[in-house]
């Protein structure tokens, strides 16, 4: 790695030869529930990923989509070891993470970066620019104080901001360019996969899309992997290559996007893509007439329901639904993984 | 509620409303000069960004605005002016005249007290019954919006339902007085899309079965497109263009609508960048000469500096007004959008060839040797120095 110059444009997950960058293997995360009594005892375990398997290449975006609570986030912080996964598998690069300790684990993390949903809270007040950006850079010993300097101008030129404003505080900026520090800070080390959790959601539609190109030609440009997780389903079809859908800690489709967004196979995905308002009227009047609405909520992950966790919302429930879990897998003729014993293309507008 | 509705005559006229408030910065200028009429059964729709005077209007509407506001214009309902009446004169017309949906579910709910006696006690408000008949009508109003089992919901808190479930609460709230105006402040931004399709549909059927008008305040373009008749945009505390949603979208007239449209990802339009507005919204305290948004326009031109535009109707067969010295200008661009492109990163040359000016550094695999490695970066950083000098 002494060139550095592997600057080929963005695959498009196409370049799966070899090992793929990041592999995931039923990965599992559950969280205690305390009782309320004097002895506070375990009274359950909130199943926030249950199971939870995909490949990512380089230069690849994979956008994770669910309703909240679906454990998107929880997915990516036990990717990035911030969360200890239950039990599972992560390796990136052919490298198992997950029993990673101390320093292996740091060095590693030069690699896997992220970026946090919201700007307001992910930067410290009291903290200039310049600090927040170099941080990363310290801890990891990037080089003398001239040479992390130079970074940092280089960093916030590439995220479009003006270096003379590194010795401004957070507060003095809006949003948009609060977000572009937080993806500054992401990619000081350098990394090849980037976690975006939500990173544009707390932001007014204006700046959103000043932020998304941005992240759009920053993985042309440096070949970065992004797990991109977000609930608003037309940014993560603008982004990504491949789309994953959660709900209540399981993936039930995962496929090329264009597939997902056009003829999906699994009922909630179905169900989730009708329900996203379209901002043409005749088009989105159109699609009132025909939009699946599911009843109900979804069921709490301490108790979720038996075989497919889908089953309770679900118009096409069956026997089979309660008794048996349905694996992710290709059904029928097309490309789409999909966990339902009913799966079947349906096209949607 | 026993008048006759005359469904030409507007429920709600407002008129020149502006909202001023005076800090030790300087006067905040939350809403400038807004005007709208509101007739029974219609929804209005209004969209803008953060900061743009949507949520502020609607306060002012409702005289809920605190005491260091200054408010001027007129706020007219079923013709009796509202505006200036003392916050107890108002309390005939609010929940019972012209209501409102809050954003959060969560903080607009009390959580000490179950869901029908809140219910119960909005009712009690405006009509003398007794606490048994206002249960009722309490239990009535959430069958009404959709909440199964509603004799036994409504003994329960806020906190043992869920988001979507609360907001319904909410919005029984909103109805069980039978109001003519609905105000929605961003009924769904804190749900998920399933549920906003089952609250959306929601609204949507109370309005057809009370013929209520509802005014929905939303930034999502989305939300606006399916469900209002008419839309106003707003920025900088003002309308900048309103009309009927269809004409508006259609054919926008003013350029920031073009580049909110734009901003929005559109599956027919991937693979191809987003046009994003540059800059941020003006402060309210400070704003800019002539036209607000003129610092951040495309198509601006010396005028656009000097006064700010009044809202003229287009050429439209339809009513479509717009608050842009150029838009007979705009309207000769094929693809108005295109306006807004422009290069998004301020460096010039290659991004990666920036980023890898040093790239021994990071791949470095252990901590350990980086000590030589920072010698290395001294004598390189001094060079650059050099060459700087």
């Amino acid at each position: 790695m002494s060139t550095g110059t592997e600057t080929k444009p963005a695959t498009g997950g196409a370049d799966t030869t070899g090992t793929p960058l990041l592999q995931v293997k039923d990965l599992f995360k559950s969280f205690p529930v305390r009782g309320g009594g004097i002895i506070p005892r375990t009274v359950g375990q909130v199943q926030a990923v249950h199971g939870v398997s995909f490949d990512l290449a380089a230069g690849e975006t994979l956008g994770l989509v669910g309703e909240s609570g679906s454990g998107k986030s929880t997915t990516g912080r036990a990717i990035l070891q911030l969360h200890k996964p239950t039990s599972g598998s992560v390796k990136f690069e052919g490298r198992e993470l997950t029993t990673m300790r101390g320093r292996d684990l740091q060095v590693m993390r030069r690699d896997l970066q992220i970026v946090f949903q919201d700007p307001y809270a992910s930067l410290d007040p009291r903290w200039q620019v310049n600090d927040i950006i170099a941080e990363p850079l310290r801890i990891h010993r990037f080089g003398s104080p001239d040479t992390i300097q130079a970074r940092i101008n280089q960093l916030m030129e590439i995220v479009g901001l003006n270096p003379e404003h590194r010795n401004r505080y957070a507060h003095e900026f809006s949003g948009g360019q609060r977000q572009r520090i937080g993806i500054a800070r992401a990619l000081a080390l350098n990394p090849k996969f980037v976690v975006l959790d939500e990173p544009v959601s707390a932001l007014d539609v204006s700046v959103q899309a000043g932020v998304v190109n941005l992240l759009e030609e920053l993985q042309h440009e440096l070949n970065l992997a992004y797990l991109f997780v977000a609930h608003d389903l037309s940014v993560v079809r603008h982004l990504s290559h491949r789309v994953a859908v959660m709900y209540l800690g399981t993936l039930v489709e995962m496929g090329p996007r264009e597939l997902i967004y056009s003829r999906p196979m699994h009922p909630y995905t179905q169900a989730l893509l009708s329900a996203v308002p379209v901002p043409d009227p005749k088009r989105e009047r159109e699609r009132q007439r025909n939009r699946i609405v599911l009843t109900g909520d979804v069921p709490s992950p301490v108790n979720p329901p038996s075989g497919c966790r889908f089953r309770t919302r679900c118009w096409k429930a069956q026997d089979i639904c309660a008794t048996e879990v349905p694996e992710l897998r290709k059904r029928g003729d097309s490309d789409l993984l999909a966990a339902c014993h009913f799966a079947e293309e349906m096209p949607v507008g | 509620m026993t008048e006759t509705i005359d469904t030409n005559e507007p429920l709600l006229r407002v008129s020149d409303l502006t909202v001023e408030f005076p800090t030790d910065d300087g006067v905040v200028h939350a809403v400038r000069d807004l005007s709208f009429d509101l007739r029974p059964g219609e929804v209005l729709g209004v969209v803008g960004e953060s900061g743009s005077g949507k949520s502020v209007s609607s306060m002012a509407i409702l005289g809920l605005l605190p005491r260091t506001a200054r408010i001027s214009g007129s706020i007219a309902y079923r013709g009796q002016e509202l505006n200036g009446l003392s916050y107890n004169e108002m309390r005939k017309f609010r929940g019972n005249s012209i209501s409102m949906i809050f954003q959060d579910p969560m903080t607009s709910l009390n959580p000490v007290f179950t869901v029908g006696a809140q219910l119960a006690e909005a009712y009690l408000e405006h009509h003398k019954v007794s606490r048994k008949v206002a249960w009722a009508k309490a239990v009535e109003s959430l069958e009404q919006v959709g909440i199964p089992q509603p004799d036994r919901r409504a003994k329960q808190f806020p906190h043992e339902f869920s988001g979507g479930m609360r907001q319904r609460v909410v919005i029984a709230m909103a109805i069980i007085n039978d109001p003519d105006v609905i105000i929605a402040d961003e009924p769904t931004t804190a749900l998920d899309v399933t549920v906003q399709a089952q609250i959306l549909e929601t609204l949507l059927r109370i309005r057809d079965e009370t013929s209520a008008a509802i005014i929905m305040i939303t930034h999502d373009l989305g939300v606006v497109a399916g469900m209002v008749d008419k839309v106003q945009v707003m920025y900088a505390g003002t309308v900048v263009e309103a009309g009927v949603v269809d004409e508006v979208f259609d054919t926008p007239r003013m350029p920031y609508t073009v580049g909110l449209l734009g901003s929005n990802p559109d599956p027919s339009l991937i693979g191809q960048r987003l046009t994003p507005i540059s800059g941020a919204p003006p402060s309210l305290v400070n704003l800019p000469s002539g036209c607000a948004f003129s610092p951040r326009c495309p198509l601006v031109a010396p005028v656009c500096h000097e006064s700010e535009p009044e809202l003229t109707e287009t050429s439209g067969t339809v009513v479509h007004l717009t608050r842009c010295h150029r838009w007979n200008d705009l309207a000769g661009y094929d693809d108005p959008k295109k306006l807004f492109a422009r290069k998004e990163i301020g460096a010039e040359e290659p991004l990666a060839a920036l980023l890898i000016d040093n790239p021994e550094v990071v791949v470095e695999e252990h901590l350990a040797d980086t000590a030589d490695q920072t010698n290395d970066d001294r004598t390189k950083g001094d060079q650059e120095k050099e060459a700087a000098s």
